[in-house]
Parts: structure tokens; sequence; C-alpha cells
């Protein structure tokens, strides 16, 4: 089995993750499955900033362990990285043992800017792994567009300053898109049927917003950034209101500002797509890297008792499918519907396979008649949605308790019928998720010991499932929780073991809620995903 | 359409003798004259007494909450820019709990009229000082009588870019009529400011009557004037209270730049193919 690590580093604005996506292409263009862990602290300048390029033959989606490769743009990677694996480093800067190449001495000679180094260094990398040069040329194409040539020069510099000492052999598969958690949700968002996207800037969720600007350019599609989280929501409510499909997406601390307006939605029953990015909290927490400790705040924010959808997709291919599903199910139901997403997915690029033309469920319409009531009270619990103008009607929404037309009502009798409409509404929801296949199975599929996951930590699950055979059971819809379709799952499960980044256990917890409990609970809490040799030890540690 | 066909049949709840009565009437009264049907306009508020007129009118309307009325009302804007969006919002609303995004709504010139029922108190929730109380506002927050400064509301308006502000008087109904015309005619961000007697908590009508007066020949593209005339009265002492259009100037609206050029169908599979081949 073919499976190399690559990790290169140096300081943030060194163009690490540039230089990352590079070799990316490479691994990609030689036929391989790649997968890049980005780290870096939350700095702009100076600091310890490395991407570890993981390629297989085979899909894969986290991290191994050790790296084979390191190329090294300071003395700190040496350092941190180099035991062990075959080191490429800038000699004018750093001492190792392994292959030095002047890169700050070849960058002063070429006249190149000093960002440029890491592209010497991946020249030398192609030659010590016995990269084609065909291919460096490829690469190096693709990912510079008009500055490629001066880019291949420095690259050529540095592959013949360097020599071969193994060989990472070609794959007949073709190349896929690197596509991101984020690029996916995005792209997810724009096919399930995407107006207006609203944020405000905030890690690990800013990608979306900066990718969805870009796309939209030149589009009718809007995208805009107002003065803070509470505007983002309630600005996209009025959207919605207005007749337009809209997401929004933003990170703990700024959902923390949106909850009295996810709260109105709820009540208004205005729909709404929100992309939920975590990372580790309480308060700032650490900003660039990655938690799932958000679940339950998700699972339960904003004030009061309404119907919600969460899902949280493991993979880029589920974040591209199933945000284009939450578009639908928002709109179907008119309810919030979220997105949980993490660092570890949102901005770690993959080979991803995705189909422009997913097809997403088109909504039911049912036609008014008469005088129009928004809230007219049906046996689903779902009210006919139209956004005005709506010739010879009003269309009234309300974040007080309504009756059904709309207007403010302290009535215990229709304050009672209001409530049980939106929970009848919330059964409607249970109903029609069966449809969905809202929890995957990986692994050994009737394997009696079961790793239980959600999100991100799913890939690092399914990896170590089948190096031990083991079932891994990972619910995709969180809310309303799949009880039906993860009971068949889990049909001989003898041993269950709970895996997740974060300290209480919240999905233990949900399940327990459910009359599901776990025998063995493994968390990390360090903000980095699970390495799979390290995941792979801690399994192997809790079972009996 | 006549007037009447603008009020709802919700059961009204304002006290007698309050402000908000004469706000809605002027409101029904314009749009009735100005043809504008209640199917193509949306009435946006907050919550607090003010808000109330969201049920009261029989237009269309989004009732939203605490001070979050001009965002709501900003994204409407933007869904569809043929809506005439009209937002109520109180003292404590708009000045206290969003006074973010009254100033950014006025950055953007964001083409919606921002109708303030300035009664300087919180009336629903039973008398406590907003930012336009005066100084030793004595009450229930503050027994003792407050110990801050009031703010001129119509000054942050300025400063913040508005490129529409007036101020009327809930006893003027006549000048009141006048303004909302011109406010909802105006192309852009348009504020106004209604002094609006609460007959509950702080019925400061006496000082009103005394101190309101309309300036005679007003040019309201004049800055400086405008200004002269914005600072007058700074919302403590008893000097005198200008009312009417006191400052107007025409600027491209943030619906204007932000929607030019976005019409028509989104190429989704075309946006999506294109991004896949960059990466």
């Amino acid at each position: 089995m073919n499976d190399y690590s690559i990790c290169i580093g140096g300081k943030a604005g060194e163009g690490i993750n540039k230089a990352g996506l590079l070799i990316g292409r490479l691994l990609g263009l030689l036929g391989y499955h790649v997968y890049m862990y980005y780290d870096y602290p939350s700095l702009i300048r100076g600091g310890h900033n490395f991407a570890i390029l993981r390629c297989a033959d085979h899909e894969i989606g986290a991290m191994c362990g050790k790296p084979d490769i390191v190329c090294a743009l300071d003395q700190e990677t040496v350092n941190r990285h180099g035991d062990g694996a075959l080191l490429i480093y800038d000699a004018d800067v750093a001492k190792g043992e392994g292959i030095g190449i002047p890169a700050t001495t070849i960058i002063r000679e070429e006249g190149g800017a000093p960002i440029a180094r890491n592209t010497i260094l991946i020249g030398a990398f192609c030659r010590a792994a016995g990269i084609p040069q065909e291919i460096l040329r490829g690469a190096i194409t693709n990912e510079f567009g008009k500055r490629a040539e001066e880019n291949l020069r420095l690259a050529l510099r540095g592959y013949h300053a360097g020599e071969e000492r193994m060989q990472i052999p070609i794959q007949k598969n073709e190349s896929l898109p690197l596509l991101t958690g984020n690029d996916a949700i995005a792209l997810g968002l724009i096919r399930g049927g995407l107006d207006a996207y609203v944020s405000y800037p905030m890690t690990p969720s800013s990608s979306i917003l900066h990718t969805m600007a870009d796309l939209a350019q030149g589009t009718p599609l809007l995208v805009l950034h107002p003065e803070n989280e509470i505007a983002v929501i309630t600005m996209a409510l009025g959207l919605s209101y207005a007749g337009k499909r809209v997401a929004v997406g933003t990170s703990g601390g700024g959902f923390c500002l949106m909850n009295e307006g996810v709260s109105l939605a709820g009540m208004a029953e205005q729909p709404v797509v929100i992309v939920m990015a975590m990372r580790p909290g309480p308060s700032t927490g650490m900003p660039t890297y990655s938690s799932q400790g958000d679940l339950n705040f998700v699972l339960h924010a904003g004030h009061g008792e309404f119907p919600r959808i969460v899902i949280a997709p493991g993979t880029t291919e589920e974040a591209y499918e199933w945000s284009a599903r939450a578009m639908h199910l928002a709109w179907q139901f008119q309810v919030p519907v979220f997105v949980l997403s993490d660092k570890n997915l949102g901005e770690h690029p993959k080979s991803t396979e995705i189909d422009p033309a997913f097809p997403v469920p088109v909504a039911s319409v049912r036609s008014p008649r008469g005088t129009y009531a928004r809230y007219c009270n049906t046996p689903d619990g779902i009210s006919p949605f139209y956004p005005p103008p709506l010739t010879g009607n009003v269309v009234k929404v309300n974040s007080y308790t309504h009756d059904d037309s709309g207007i403010t009502t302290e009535d215990p009798g229709q304050a009672a019928a209001h409530a049980v409409k939106l929970i009848r509404k919330g059964a409607t929801i249970e109903n029609e998720m069966v449809n969905y296949g809202c929890i995957r199975v990986d692994g050994a599929e009737e394997a009696p010991v079961a790793l239980i996951c959600f999100g991100s930590t799913g890939e690092a699950c399914r990896e170590i499932g089948d190096r031990l055979s083991l079932r891994v059971i990972r619910p995709i819809v969180l809310e309303p929780f799949p009880l039906a379709q993860f009971a068949d799952a889990l049909a001989g499960v003898e041993q269950m073991i709970v895996v997740e980044e974060n300290a209480t256990g919240q999905l233990d917890s949900l399940l327990r809620g459910y009359g599901i409990v776990a025998d063995r609970r493994i968390a990390n809490v360090s903000g980095r995903p699970f390495h799979l040799d390290e995941l792979e030890l801690k399994v192997k540690g809790v079972m009996q | 359409m006549k007037g009447a066909e603008y009020i709802s049949d919700a059961q009204n709840t304002w006290c007698p003798g309050c402000g908000n009565f004469v706000i809605q009437h002027t409101i029904k009264d314009v749009l009735a004259e100005c043809g504008l049907l209640p199917e193509k306009v949306v009435m946006v508020s907050g919550i607090g007494c003010h808000a109330k007129i969201a049920d009261y009118m029989q237009t269309n309307s989004f009732y939203s909450i605490h001070g979050r009325g001009i965002p709501v009302a900003t994204g409407i804007h933007l869904g569809n820019p043929e809506l005439t969006v009209i937002c109520s919002a109180g003292d404590g609303d708009a000045y206290a709990e969003g006074l973010d995004h009254l100033i950014f709504a006025a950055k953007r010139n964001v083409d919606i009229t921002v109708i303030i029922h300035d009664n300087r108190v919180y009336g629903l929730t039973t008398g406590q000082y907003t930012p336009t109380s005066p100084l030793g506002f004595a009450g229930k927050s503050t027994p003792e009588g407050t110990y801050e400064d009031p703010f001129n509301p119509l000054d942050l308006m300025l400063a913040s870019g508005a490129t529409f502000i007036a101020r009327s008087y809930s006893r003027d109904k006549k000048g009141m009529a006048g303004v909302l015309k011109r406010a909802i005619q105006h192309k852009g961000f348009s504020f106004v400011e209604v002094l609006q007697v609460c007959a509950s908590f702080y019925d400061a009508h006496a000082c009103y009557d005394e101190h309101v007066y309309t300036p005679e020949g007003h040019d309201p593209s004049n800055r400086d004037s405008a200004e002269r005339l914005i600072r007058e009265w700074n919302y403590a002492g008893e000097g005198a209270i200008p009312l009417g259009v006191l400052y107007e100037r025409d600027a491209p609206t943030f619906g204007e730049r932000v929607l030019a050029g976005k019409e028509g169908e989104i190429d989704r599979t075309r946006i999506i193919e294109r991004a896949i081949g960059k990466r």
C-alpha cells in the first residue's frame, strides 16, 4: 500500500499554505488521493506554520503519524519535524542531516521574492522523491498561472541542486480537485439554491465568505458582510422574508451573538441556513485550531422550543451534498438548518469528487387560496410561505406568539395551538428525514466493536475501522436524531466506543438521552485532529 | 384605497393619549395619499410600544426583535427593492439596543424610512431612562436620577452620513404628514425622529408645545445651516426645538450599488464547475 506524508514548515508569512497546496497538486498529478493538514497559529508574521500532505492510493481524510519527508524553511521545522524523516532544508538558514539546498542564495542569484524559497525546496523535493520534471511543470502551471515561468525556473534550480533518494511511484488514478470543507460547503449552498450569503469574518468560517464573494463576482449571487453577527442573521431573515434563499456562516463567538436571531427564525418560521464552524473555546479559545465542543450549543441554541435540523458532514463530499440539502430542508420546513463544521473539516484540502449538477429535491409548493394567513394551522404543521407582494394580501411575520394571520396573541388557546403546531412540524421533519441516509457506516460493517463519532473525526475513525476491523457508525444528521437508522446500524454491536474532540462527551450524552449508552469514550481537546497512529493506540487501549 | 383600509382588526392597546396613534394614522394617510398598496409596503418594527404598529397596520409586516428592526428592513429592501420598507423603532430600540445598526444603515444609505418613536422613556417595560432622557431622569432603574447626559441622535445621523434627517412632533400631525411623505419619497436612508408623548411615563407635551417651531426658509441641502438647526436643541435644556426636514442630499443608495448587475438567473452548475476547475 502506497501511503506517504510530506511536511513543509516555516514562519507565518512564508507561504506555507500555498506551498502545501503546490505539493498537493504534485501528488494529485501523480495519481494519489491527497489530504492536507495545515497548522498555523493566530498571527500574521512569525510563529511556526506547517502543512502535512498525506497521499495514498486509497481514499484518505486524516493524518497518519510522522512524516516521511520534511521540507524545512527554518531551523524550527528541522527541530520539530525532522527527526527520522528525509530532510530537505534551506542550508543558508538551517542546519540538519539530509539534503541541504542553498535556497536563500538561489533566490538572491535569481532576483526572486524571498517567499519563493518554498518553490525551490519543492523542486528539490521532486528530485528527492523521483517525481518527473513534467509533473513539476504541470503543477506549477496550474498553481501559479501567469507567474508560472519564474516559479518554474526557481523550482528547477532546486531540482538540480537536489538528489534522488526514493521513488514515490506514479498511480493510474486521474487527478481530483483539492477542495476544503469550506469550499465544499460554499459550493453545496450554491447548488442547493442559495441567493445570498451573509457573514462576518471569523475563523474557521471566514474562507466560506471569501470563496463565496469570489464566486459571486459577475453573477446574481449576493454576498454581504454587515457590521456584526447580530446584523448578519437579522439581515438574512429580512432577505428570507423578501423571498431570497439565504445562508449565514460563523464560529462559536459569533454564533453567541446570533442566538436571538436563531430564536426569531424559529418563532417567525423564517428559513435560514446557518453554517457553524467550531474551534476550541470557551471564548476566544484557539482561533486557528479545531474542536467539536459546540455540539450541545448548536443543538440547544436560541431560547424557547422550536424545531431545527442539525447536520454534521464528515467529509468534503458530504459537506457539498448536505449543504445543498440543508438549503432545501430549510425552505421545505421553514426552520433554521445548521451545517455543523469545524476547522479540521473546513480548512483542510482533500481530493474531492463532486457532481456540479448534484440533484436537490424540489420543494412542494401549495398555491394560496382565499385570504392568506402566514401561519395557517395545517395538519403537518407547515404553513405555506409566500414572500410579499402577494396580490390583495398581506404577509405578516412575528416574533411574538401569534395567531394564524401573524397578529400577536396572548390568548391561552391560541398560544397552545401555536406551540403544538411547531412541535407537529418537528414530527413532520422527523418523518421526512427517514428518506435520507442520516447515518454512515464504515469499516467492518458486521464487527461487534463499534466506533461512534460525528463530523470531522469520522475520517480518522474510518481508517482505524479498516485497520482494526471495527465498525464505524457516524450520524450525519444529529437533530432530529435518526434513532431508527442508528439502531439498525448498531445491530450486533457488543462494545461501543465514542470518539469525539471535546472534553465532556457531547455526542456520548446525546446518545444517552436516547437510551444508547456507550462503553468507553475517547476524547481529544488539543485543538489538533487525531493522528491515525495515536488514535489506533487509544482505541486498542480501551477495547476489551 | 381608503386610509381606514390600512388599519388592521387587531385590538389596539396603546394608552389613551399615546403619541403612537398620531404616528400610525399619519403613516396610513401618507400611504393612501401616495397610492401605495398594503401589499407593496412592509412595516418593520422592533420591540416596544412603538412596535405594536406592525400588528395594527393592515400592510405586510415583520415584527422583529428589540433593536434589530433596521437590519431586518435592510435585508427586505435588498431582497426586493420594489417594496416600500418603513421601519418603526423606539428610542430604546434604535438608540440603545440596536444603535450600531442605525449608524450603519445611515452610513450605507439603505433606501428605507426609519421612524423613531422617541418618547424618551421605556414605556413597555414601565418607565426606565433611554439615551435621549434628560440628565437626572428619575425612572424605575434610576430612582435618584440618571448620571449621564442624553445624546443628540440627529447630530449622530448627520455624522454617520444620513441623506435625510427630519424631526416631527406627535401633536403636529399635519407637519408630520409632510415630513413622512418626503421621507418615503426620498431615495436613500430617511431618518425621521418623532418627539412622541408618552401619556403614562413621560408626558413632555407642555415643554414641546412651548419650544417646537418650524424654521422659515431653511434650505435642507445646506449642511451648515442643517447642522446649526440640528444642534439648536441638545435634548437637555429648554431650547427651541426645530421641526421639519432639516437635512437632505442626493447620494447613491446601498441597494443601487450592491444590486448593480445582479439581475437574472444564477447558473449554479457553471459557478461550481468554474470553482472546481481552479482547484
